[in-house]
């Protein structure tokens, strides 16, 4: 393996651990419901995703590539699903999402 | 000298994917709502999920991916099943 797709596997590894600890810093730090969606998603699209494709630079062509493919296209299909359904609840329940300054009054 | 980096960098990642496994942890044991508490839970198994896939590539096994998928279909299952029971108060109708 040539060293540049090292390098890039490392970069990208350690850049999508980052990511996950972005997304779970902002779910303890969000102020509402909503928000922290918003905050987890990161979890699921950039930390997932980078973390997936470096290590399938690391694991060359193969049977492992093909698992990561699959894990990364399942989270690409179950993160929007379960933010929506989530979402969907707050709904059912009637939350409110917190906002800057009280909306103005509908006429 | 290769091999060395990776495995620093695995074991940074490790590290960081630990922290937010903590951060997802406070989320579900201090969330107001119920739905702060599932939405805890579904990033606690993503990065359980990532953590374990950084096992696998550390250590050169390919039986740490399947758990991985595992743990992803059943955490998916999981979490809608949660949303599903918020929403109705029940899973099965």
């Amino acid at each position: 393996m040539s060293l540049a797709v090292e390098i890039a596997s490392w970069a990208l590894i350690l850049a999508g651990s980052f990511f996950t600890l972005v997304g779970a810093l902002g779910l303890v730090r969000m102020p509402d419901i909503f928000t922290r969606m918003h905050a987890a998603s990161v979890t699921d699209t950039a930390g997932a995703g980078l973390l997936i494709f470096g290590m399938m630079l690391q694991a060359g062509f193969g049977l492992t590539t093909l698992k990561l493919l699959i894990l990364l296209g399942l989270f690409l299909f179950t993160g929007p699903v379960v933010t929506h359904a989530l979402a969907q609840t707050c709904l059912h329940e009637k939350i409110e999402p917190l906002l800057a300054e009280e909306p103005a009054a509908a006429d | 000298m290769s091999t060395l980096v990776l495995a620093w960098s695995l074991t940074a990642a490790q590290f960081l994917l630990g922290l937010a496994m903590l951060c997802a942890t406070f989320r579900i044991l201090r969330g107001p709502r119920a739905q702060d508490r599932v939405v805890g839970f579904d990033t606690l198994y993503v990065t359980a999920m990532l953590l374990l896939v950084t096992f696998g590539i550390g250590l050169g096994t390919a039986i740490y991916f399947e758990a991985a998928l595992l743990i992803a279909l059943l955490g998916f299952v999981g979490t809608v099943a949660l949303a599903k029971f918020l929403l109705r108060g029940e899973v099965i109708e």
